[in-house]
C-alpha cells in the first residue's frame, strides 16, 4: 500500500514537473517582452533579463570621466571620446579604460511610447477600444436575449424555420460579409441625407470620422452587435429554465416582458456573463474589421494604434515592447481577476449542437 | 409553486380569440422581440451574404473612402463569371490556399497538445490553479500586441528564440536562422505560435470537462480487462471524448482558413509570398491592386464555399461516427 502512494507521489510529481515546464514557455515571452520594455535603448539586443547600461570610464589628466573608446591606435594607445557635459573632447590615452555595469531599469520608456505617435495616444485608444468593445457586447447581449427568448417560449409561426436559417448563418465567416457592409455603409450617408433632404449626414464628425458611413464609430460599433452565436447559445440556456417558474409569473400577472425580466434573466446570469466575457474580448482584439473600415486617427482602436505604432517604431524594440505590454494589460488584468469565470464560462459556452 | 397555480384567485383568463387573429398577434408578439436582432442581422448579414455574390460578378474599383461617384461610390460593371475563371490561372491564389492549409495544421497539432496537457493536468498534479492559469495566458493574449512581441522574439540576431539557442551551443551567436526572413522558415515559425498560443487555451479547458465526464466505470471495466494506458486511451477515453473532438474542430476550422492578423503583423505575407493567407490574398486585392473588389469578393465566395464544405463534412463525419 505504502508503496503505492509513494509511487502515486512521484508520478504526481512528475506530471507536475511536466506541466510546469510547458506553463514556463508561455510564461517567458511575456516575461521578455517585460524586460526590454524597461531596457535602455543600446541595451535591447544584449542576452539578459536584466535591464542594464555599460559606463566605460578613463582616467584623463588626472580627472576620473566618462569616455567612449573610438578605436586603438597603432602604438597600443587607445583614441577615446570624453563624454562629460561641457568637457567633450576627443584624446588619445595609455589606457586602461574600465566597464561599469549597472542595473538600469527605464520606466520612462512607458510614458515615452504612450504619446510617441502623435496623431493618436494610448489614452485615446484605451477610450476608443473600451467605448466599441462595451457598446458592442451591451448590443449583442440585448438584441441576443431578446431574440432568444423568442425562439425559446414564444410561440408563432414561421418560428423553427427562422431558427434554422439562424443557425445557418453562425456558418458565415466574418469575411464574406465584409466587403458588401463595407459598400453599404459607404452609400449609407449618401442615402439618408437623400431620403430626409438632409446634408449633416454626410459631413465630418465632431469626435472624429463620419457619423454613420464608412470610417465612423457607428461603423465601428453597428455591424457588429448582432450574434446567431449569441442567441443560439442564450436560447439553450433558456430552454433549461423550469417552465413552472415562468408560469407562476404568468399568473401574478406578468406579461412576457415581465417574465423576461423578473425570471428568466435573473436565472440567465452565467450564461449572460459568458456571452458578455467573449463578446467584450473580441471585440476589444478585433483586428481585420476596425483596419478596412477606419481611416481617421482619432476614432481607431488599440490594436490599431499598435500596428501603425510596429511600422513607426518597429526598430526601437524597447518602446515597441512597452507599446505591446500596454496592449497586453488590460485583459490580462481583467482574466488573472476573474480566470475561474473565464474557465466555467468555456464551458457552459460550448454548447454542442 | 403549485400553490401558485391551485390558487382560484388568478387573473381572469382573456376571452378566447379566434385562430386567425391569434397567429397574428403571436406573430407580431415574436417579431417584437426578435426585431432588433433580426434587422441587424438581415442589413449587416443577409443583406451582405446576398450582396456579395452580386459584387463578386462584377469589375469594380474601389475608390478612396470620401470619394463619391458611381453606384454607392463603386464603379462596377457585370462581367458574368469572369472573376472566377481568372481565378483558376492564379498562382497567387494557389500559393495562398497551401499557406492557408499548412497554417491549419496548427489545428490538429494544438489539439494534441491541449489533449495531452489536458490528461496530465487530469491525472493530477500539484498547484493545479496555478498551471492551468498561466497556460491559459497566450490565449487570453492572443492578439496585435502579443504579435508584435513574437515578431521580435524570432528576430535574427536579438531575438529570445537564437539568443537562447545561442545559449545552450546549438548556433553561433548572431549566427541563429532568421526565422521570419526565409521563405522555409516563416510559415513553420507561424505555426509554432499559432500551436504555442492555443495548445493551454479553450481546447484544453474543453477536453479537460470532457475527461471529467468520461464515466469511471468504464475505466474500471477496462482495468478488469487487463489494459494498459494505451489501450485505455484508445478505447475508452478518446471515443468518450469524440463529441468535443468534433466541436473543437467545428469552431477551429471556420476562424483557420480566416488567419490573417498574425501574418500582417508578422511577416506581411512575406518573404516571396510564402506566409500570405486566402484572407490575406483577399485585403490584397482590396487594398493593392488598383482595388480589384469585384475579384476580392469572388475570392470571399470561395472561403465562404471552402467553410460550408469542410463544415458539411465535418458534419457527415460526426453523424457517421454517433451511428456507428
Amino acid at each position: 500500500m505504502s508503496v503505492g502512494r509513494e509511487g502515486s507521489a512521484r508520478r504526481r510529481a512528475l506530471v507536475t514537473g511536466a506541466l510546469a515546464l510547458v506553463a514556463l514557455s508561455t510564461v517567458v515571452p511575456f516575461v521578455w517582452a517585460l524586460s526590454m520594455s524597461l531596457k535602455p535603448e543600446e541595451d535591447v539586443s544584449r542576452p539578459g533579463f536584466v535591464p542594464r547600461s555599460v559606463e566605460e570610464r578613463a582616467v584623463v589628466d588626472g580627472a576620473d570621466v566618462r569616455v567612449r573608446v573610438l578605436r586603438t591606435l597603432p602604438d597600443g594607445r587607445l583614441r577615446v571620446k570624453v563624454d562629460e557635459p561641457g568637457a567633450r573632447r576627443i584624446v588619445d590615452i595609455p589606457g586602461p579604460v574600465r566597464r561599469l555595469e549597472r542595473v538600469d531599469v527605464r520606466w520612462e520608456n512607458y510614458p515615452e511610447a504612450w504619446s510617441a505617435y502623435p496623431f493618436l495616444s494610448f489614452g485615446r485608444a484605451y477610450v476608443n477600444s473600451l467605448v466599441v468593445a462595451l457598446l458592442v457586447t451591451l448590443g449583442q447581449v440585448v438584441t441576443s436575449a431578446l431574440a432568444a427568448y423568442a425562439f425559446a417560449r414564444l410561440r408563432f409561426p414561421g418560428r423553427d424555420a427562422l431558427f434554422l436559417a439562424y443557425l445557418g448563418t453562425m456558418m458565415v465567416p466574418g469575411a464574406v460579409t465584409m466587403i458588401p457592409t463595407f459598400v453599404l455603409l459607404k452609400g449609407l450617408p449618401g442615402f439618408l441625407d437623400g431620403l430626409l433632404g438632409t446634408t449633416w449626414f454626410s459631413r465630418d464628425f465632431a469626435l472624429g470620422g463620419t457619423l454613420v458611413g464608412v470610417d465612423s464609430y457607428f461603423a465601428l460599433i453597428a455591424p457588429r452587435c448582432f450574434s446567431a452565436y449569441g442567441t443560439f447559445m442564450l436560447r439553450q440556456y433558456f430552454l433549461g429554465i423550469p417552465r413552472e417558474l415562468e408560469e407562476a409569473a404568468v399568473l401574478d400577472g406578468c406579461g412576457s416582458l415581465g417574465v423576461l425580466r423578473h425570471v428568466v434573466l435573473p436565472l440567465s446570469k452565467p450564461a449572460l456573463a459568458t456571452l458578455g466575457i467573449f463578446t467584450f474580448m473580441w471585440a476589444w482584439g478585433d483586428f481585420f474589421w476596425p483596419l478596412i473600415v477606419t481611416r481617421t486617427d482619432a476614432i481607431k482602436t488599440l490594436p490599431l494604434l499598435l500596428q501603425t505604432f510596429q511600422g513607426q517604431y518597429g526598430a526601437r524594440w524597447n518602446l515597441l515592447m512597452a507599446a505591446s505590454i500596454m496592449g497586453l494589460l488590460p485583459m490580462l488584468a481583467i482574466f488573472l481577476l476573474g480566470q475561474r469565470h473565464f474557465i466555467e464560462g468555456i464551458k457552459l459556452g460550448a454548447v454542442k449542437g | 409553486m403549485s400553490l401558485a397555480i391551485d390558487s382560484p384567485a388568478g387573473p381572469p383568463l382573456s376571452p378566447p380569440l379566434d385562430p386567425g387573429r391569434r397567429a397574428a398577434r403571436d406573430l407580431a408578439r415574436g417579431l417584437c422581440y426578435l426585431g432588433p436582432n433580426l434587422g441587424g442581422f438581415l442589413v449587416f448579414t443577409a443583406l451582405p451574404v446576398l450582396a456579395v455574390f452580386w459584387v463578386a460578378f462584377t469589375e469594380g474599383t474601389y475608390a478612396p473612402v470620401r470619394d463619391g461617384g458611381g453606384l454607392l461610390g463603386l464603379d462596377a460593371r457585370f462581367v458574368g463569371l469572369a472573376n472566377f475563371t481568372l481565378m483558376l490561372g492564379d498562382r497567387d491564389l494557389a500559393r495562398c490556399l497551401w499557406n492557408t492549409v499548412f497554417l491549419m495544421l496548427s489545428i490538429p497539432l494544438g489539439m494534441a497538445c491541449s489533449l495531452g496537457l489536458a490528461l496530465l493536468l487530469h491525472r493530477g498534479a500539484h498547484a493545479k490553479v496555478v498551471l492551468r492559469t498561466l497556460l491559459f495566458l497566450p490565449t487570453v493574449a492572443a492578439g496585435i500586441a502579443l504579435y508584435c512581441v513574437w515578431r521580435q522574439l524570432y528576430n535574427q540576431d536579438a531575438g529570445l528564440l537564437n539568443q537562447t539557442l545561442a545559449a545552450v551551443g546549438l548556433v553561433a551567436p548572431g549566427q541563429g536562422p532568421d526565422w521570419l526572413g526565409s521563405a522555409l522558415l516563416a510559415k513553420p515559425a507561424l505555426l509554432l505560435m499559432l500551436v504555442w498560443i492555443g495548445m493551454g487555451g479553450t481546447n484544453m479547458v474543453l477536453y479537460l470537462a470532457g475527461l471529467q465526464d468520461v464515466d469511471p466505470s468504464l475505466y474500471e471495466a477496462a482495468a478488469i480487462d487487463g489494459a494498459g494506458p494505451w489501450d485505455t486511451f484508445r478505447f475508452v477515453t478518446w471515443p468518450a471524448l469524440r463529441p468535443t473532438t468534433f466541436f473543437i474542430l467545428t469552431t477551429n476550422l471556420i476562424g483557420g482558413v480566416q488567419i490573417f492578423d498574425q501574418v500582417l503583423i508578422m511577416t506581411g505575407g512575406g518573404p516571396e509570398g510564402s506566409t500570405s493567407t486566402i484572407l490575406h490574398y483577399i485585403y490584397r486585392n482590396l487594398y493593392e491592386y488598383q482595388g480589384k473588389i469585384g475579384y476580392a469578393a469572388a475570392l470571399s465566395v470561395l472561403l465562404f464555399g471552402i467553410v460550408f464544405a469542410v463544415t458539411l463534412v465535418n458534419w457527415r463525419l460526426q453523424r457517421g461516427a454517433r451511428e456507428a
